[in-house]
């Protein structure tokens, strides 16, 4: 088990519990958030070293969590979700200071590289 | 109906507006030639109807007033020297006694004179009252004659003068003779009676000055010709016209001769004496310029009548050819936009139903890859491998609906291009970089034919990447194994490079080609969305360019863009 833990953040609850529990089979501990109050909250409470952000959500917006944390929590990386099949918004996320970003449905070996780059950048 | 309907369809210009038969255009143009040819020939011809008549009558006048003038101032000509002569002859009447001019040397002394002074004299004889000429001085033997039965006698017994028509008297040629009684206080009447030749009267008409083609005369009241006439007789025969009524005042007649021609007879009839003159015009002759103006006109009106006519059809025929183009026009143009409002809305469609079926489809994704992770870590059970193969189906299905949303989604976009200048060169090079493995793989020769030093464009790299990899992943399918693609560059012009991918792979038919560039249309059976080329059409579009297609099958496809080297303003997406 790897000694770092990602925060789940999406409001699609079947999806994160799924994807959470897979990554423990790959020996990654993974916490969830069902919004980006929740994930604020859960971050000042226990920060985890890397996050998995969804763009599209009611509320706090993917962007706006992403925002605060840029400014809040730098060390965090943040790896973007989006479900629009287009790279610009990654793009425009990673300049916003995103780390990288994935489209929806993930390939899961591709998360876990992405995660596991993410920790072991500096 | 309102009246704007009601005038249109009066000058049968309205057209069936939602009518779809080419009919209605040469409904159209019928009508409008009907029409103009109308508003113009009519009153053309209201005009040269007005115009006929008014020259007719203008001509005429012009024709006839001189002659009327003519013949008033020869008529008198006529009288004044018959008058002189008549008074010339009273004067000796009353200036000399009978006794006086009886003698024959007085006679002939005065007769000396009068002939020096008067021109026209031929003789002069005293007469008694019974008629007898008791003296005479002339050229004839006359002495001694009695004229008690001759009527100018009589008449001048009557009346006390006389002039006399032309007459053949004892001297077998024309001559007229003025008779003028004396009645003195005291003694017997007598008559001094002289003759006057003929050929004065010629002179005179010949003085009138008249062109070779009219005719002039003198006749007395009942038609006898007191001169030689050219065409109706010779003196003192019945002249071959009708006889006018007596007219002081010169007239003109128009009648028709007994040889057929038609003429124009002015005459005047004179105050003092029984004669009448006449001066007669061919009609023909006289009306030649009205006649010549006349087919003139007439040449005219159908000169123009051929040129309306001629113009109205062209005209029409523009004008009508000009509103069917502007229709179709408009009626493509039309259609275009609605395809492409269409077109936009599937994009629309397609891209709200993608990005809703993403997200349960990450849920499926995940879920079925989590049973699968745990029936792997678990424990085995009979079915184990069945389960995990079902699973497997599961996700590549998922990945398939994945590919098909994310295409669906990239070809709705209104993506903003973003332009940088760059190296196609660059960008070919990259791009076959991405496939370089699977061309390996496959077998398949790639061939670079780039133009060295090809002028840098200004456009969106992305885009152009999308662009490329797209033909080029259709090249590859084309070819399976074994086949060779050839990608080259070159400036095109001033504005312009361009690339071509060719391959000799299957080729595509013509009814195929027709259709590459519409979304969903796809030969691949199973595995193709039907997105890839509308999408990369879309692209060049949008940044200004153009994309050919040319293909044979069996032989080989190539596909040329042509980029310009400014990005260009275009409208739609």
């Amino acid at each position: 088990m790897e000694d770092w833990t990602v925060l789940l953040v999406d409001d699609e609850e079947e999806f994160i519990s799924a994807l959470a529990e897979r990554l423990a089979f790959r020996g990654i501990k993974a916490r969830t958030a069902g919004s980006g109050e929740a994930a604020l909250a859960a971050i000042e409470k226990d920060p985890p070293q890397v996050m998995v952000l969804d763009l599209m959500m009611p509320g706090m917006s993917g962007v706006d969590v992403l925002q605060h944390i840029r400014r809040t929590h730098p060390d965090i990386k943040v790896i973007l979700l989006t479900g629009h099949g287009s790279t610009r918004e990654g793009m425009e996320g990673m300049r916003l200071g995103a780390f990288d970003f994935l489209m929806k449905p993930l390939s899961i070996e591709e998360l876990v590289e992405k995660l596991r780059n993410a920790v072991s950048s500096a | 109906m309102n009246p704007k309907s009601w005038l249109a369809r009066l000058s049968l210009l309205s057209i069936d507006e939602d009518g779809d038969s080419p009919e209605r255009y040469n409904v159209l143009r019928r009508n409008m030639m009907i029409l103009m040819i109308f508003v113009t020939i009519v009153p053309m011809l209201l005009m040269a109807a007005v115009n006929y008549h008014q020259y007719q009558t203008a001509l005429k006048e012009e024709i006839v007033n001189p002659m009327r003038i003519l013949v008033n101032k020869a008529k008198h000509s006529f009288e004044l020297f018959l008058a002189e002569r008549l008074s010339a002859v009273s004067f000796i009447a009353s200036a000399y006694t009978f006794d006086q001019l009886a003698d024959e040397n007085e006679l002939k002394r005065i007769f000396r004179v009068m002939k020096s002074e008067f021109g026209g004299f031929v003789d002069i004889g005293l007469i008694d009252e019974s008629g007898v000429q008791v003296n005479y001085v002339g050229p004839y033997e006359l002495k001694g004659k009695d004229y008690s039965e001759q009527e100018w006698f009589h008449e001048t017994k009557i009346r006390g003068s006389h002039v006399s028509d032309v007459f053949l008297g004892y001297r077998r040629f024309p001559h007229i003779v003025i008779a003028v009684q004396s009645s003195p206080a005291e003694g017997k009447n007598w008559t001094l009676r002289a003759t006057i030749d003929t050929a004065r009267y010629n002179d005179l008409i010949a003085s009138m000055g008249l062109d070779p083609r009219s005719d002039a005369f003198l006749m007395n009241k009942k038609g006898v010709l007191q001169t030689q006439s050219r065409w109706y007789g010779d003196v003192l025969e019945t002249v071959q016209l009708p006889i006018p009524p007596a007219s002081f005042e010169a007239n003109v007649v128009e009648l028709t001769d007994r040889e057929g021609r038609d003429v124009l007879m002015a005459y005047a009839s004179f105050a003092h004496s029984p004669y009448n003159l006449v001066v007669v015009k061919q009609r023909a002759e006289v009306l030649r310029a009205w006649y010549t103006l006349k087919s003139e006109l007439f040449f005219l009106f159908v000169a123009s009548v051929i040129a309306i006519f001629l113009v109205v059809f062209k005209l029409t025929d523009v004008l009508v050819k000009r509103m069917r183009e502007c229709d179709e026009r408009r009626e493509a143009a039309f259609r275009e936009v609605e395809h492409s409002h269409k077109l936009s809305s599937i994009g629309r469609l397609a891209a709200g139903v993608a990005h809703e079926i993403n997200n349960p489809m990450a849920i499926i994704n995940e879920k079925a890859g989590l049973m699968e992770d745990l029936i792997r870590h678990g424990a085995a059970f009979p079915e184990k491998d069945k389960f995990l193969g079902l699973i497997k189906a599961i996700l590549q299905s998922v990945q398939r609906c994945r590919s098909i949303t994310h295409r669906l989604l990239g070809f709705a976009k209104r993506m903003e291009v973003q332009i940088e200048v760059l190296d196609l060169n660059e960008v070919l090079t990259e791009t076959v970089g991405f496939l370089e493995r699977e061309a390996v793989y496959r077998n398949v020769a790639v061939e670079m034919r780039l133009q060295p030093n090809l002028p840098r464009i200004a456009s969106d790299r992305g885009q152009l990447q999308q662009v490329f990899l797209n033909i080029l992943n259709n090249a590859l399918a084309a070819v399976d194994h074994g086949g060779s693609i050839t990608i080259s560059s070159w400036e095109k012009d001033a504005d312009f490079d361009a690339v071509a991918i060719e391959d000799n792979g299957s080729g595509m038919s013509e009814d195929t080609l027709k259709h590459i560039f519409e979304p969903f249309f796809t030969t691949k059976k199973g595995t193709g969305t039907g997105l890839g080329l509308p999408i990369t059409y879309g692209i060049i579009k949008k940044l200004g360019g153009t994309i050919e297609v040319e293909s044979k099958e069996g032989v080989g496809t190539k596909m040329t863009v042509i980029l310009p080297k400014q990005p260009l303003k275009e409208a739609g997406g």
